[in-house]
């Protein structure tokens, strides 16, 4: 086995044009626990931890942000990332621990591309772009297209994914998810809604109840036609509890260890009601 | 400068200190490295999967699981553990009184208010403390209790930890 340590962008792509074979680890959180449990062995691996081009963050004249994906989660939870991204910022803060959220990264989050990543929802909801880079090429994917299946995304082999560009929307948006505890925990259900009032949108994201991160297209539509999401101040309990009635519709849970497919369909209902009620009440 | 690390030899900056990792396996996590190879075996091993914090080191001032982080990935970096706090512990004046001293003001807290029972995961709290007071010297309880939520302690049930805290915070203060 070896491990590669790129100091810059272009020595990792060297690296990997002549081991496109290799695994790439940013934080390690979730390659060393398939390592440490003797789940995988890696022949090749690349780290990608010192690589400063990707620990940046950046906001873009169009009214985006563009994030590395290198940029440890703790940098989301607090200043102005945490301003200009609140849905991330309380995303960020729910993943694992202080220790995780220093070494845990968005890239991270979309190379495993687990449907229980705490960052994801907030992606998919915000309609981000993914970067995606090679030695001779780079592509922009949505996150719709980005995002497979279970632990499945259409990264190739010889690219190495960038950042993430999402924009800064008005209008309130949070974050909120179902463990059995306060911290360290991964996600039983997950939801992200944001409000768009320039476009009169309301987005409202899945995680852990289906393969990928799912948008409640339905919810959504429904919610648009009934109110005007933008001049709104308050929202009434039986339109919230039928935002969350269809939300949970949408969804796609199954059984496994960590809850049941019964459980989280009623678990994401609530999360999605209970954040439309966070957002016409604050 | 790109390295590339087969099996040969890796060194690691721990402690202030060059420590070189001789044929070993690069796979191994810093955890495995410090107690098995480099005889720093203050972090401890539970769960080698980030839940319990009992590995708890500091690299380039974060605190850090050190079962998660691959260790020949770590080159570079600066990586204090439990054993080397006593060197930056601001209570601490001269390198006299590091070598008489055996432990550091959170340490000798946690002694006191009686935040230790079966230890076990004392020293991933131990650092997880001094990391939060060397950013922040005036917590909130709530900022105390987020710092501390990656460690789990199965012995105490946190309220003597709480006011171990509490009294290095008061310490500190007074001497400032």
């Amino acid at each position: 086995m070896t491990v590669a340590v790129p100091l810059s962008l272009t020595e990792a792509f060297d690296e990997l044009s002549r081991t496109p074979d290799a695994r790439l680890i940013q934080g390690g959180t979730d390659l060393m626990v398939e390592i440490n449990f003797n789940h995988v062995k890696p022949v090749r691996v690349i780290a990608l931890r010192r690589i400063k081009e990707l620990r940046r963050w950046q906001i873009n004249s169009n009214n985006t942000i563009t994030i590395g994906s290198g940029v440890p989660y703790q940098e989301m939870e607090l200043g102005q990332l945490k301003e200009l991204l609140p849905a991330l910022a309380e995303a960020a803060r729910t993943v694992g621990s202080p220790q995780i959220r220093a070494a845990g990264t968005l890239g991270g989050n979309l190379g495993t591309c687990s449907p229980a990543g705490d960052g994801l929802p907030v992606l998919f909801a915000l309609d981000a772009i993914v970067h995606l880079q090679s030695l001779k090429s780079a592509r922009d994917l949505s996150i719709h297209e980005f995002m497979l299946g279970v632990k499945r995304n259409a990264r190739h082999a010889n690219e190495i994914i960038t950042g993430v560009t999402v924009p800064i929307l008005d209008g309130w948006q949070g974050y909120a998810k179902v463990g059995v505890r306060n911290a360290m925990v991964i996600s039983v259900a997950s939801a992200c809604l944001a409000i768009d009032k320039k476009n009169n949108s309301v987005r409202i994201a899945l995680g852990a109840v289906g393969p990928t991160i799912i948008r409640c297209r339905d919810a959504e539509s429904w919610l648009e036609q009934q109110i005007d999401l933008a001049v709104a101040t308050s929202i009434d309990m039986t339109m919230a509890k039928e935002f969350g009635r269809r939300a949970a519709l949408e969804s796609k849970p199954i059984d496994d260890h960590r809850s049941t497919a019964e459980y989280r369909r009623h678990a994401v209902g609530v999360l999605a009601q209970r954040l439309i009620t966070r957002a016409y009440s604050s | 400068m790109n390295e590339t690390i087969g099996n040969e030899m890796y060194t690691l900056r721990i402690n202030g200190q060059d420590r070189h990792v001789k044929d070993a396996w690069v796979g191994e996590s810093l955890l495995y490295v410090l107690r098995e190879r480099l005889e720093l075996p203050g972090a401890k091993g539970a769960c080698e999967q980030g839940e319990c914090g009992s590995c708890t080191v500091l690299m380039d001032g974060d605190a850090v699981c050190s079962c998660l982080v691959m260790a020949a990935t770590a080159v570079g970096a600066d990586i204090v553990t439990v054993e080397g706090l006593i060197e930056n512990d601001p209570s601490i004046a001269s390198t006299a009184e590091v070598i008489a001293r055996q432990v550091t003001d959170v340490q000798q807290a946690f002694i006191e208010e009686g935040g230790v029972q079966c230890g076990f995961c004392t020293p991933g709290l131990i650092v997880a403390v001094h990391h939060l007071l060397d950013k922040n010297p005036d917590p909130t309880e709530l900022q105390v209790k987020e710092s501390i939520s990656g460690n789990i302690c199965r012995c105490t049930g946190y309220g003597r930890i709480f006011a171990a805290v509490e009294a290095v915070i008061q310490v500190r203060k007074a001497s400032r």
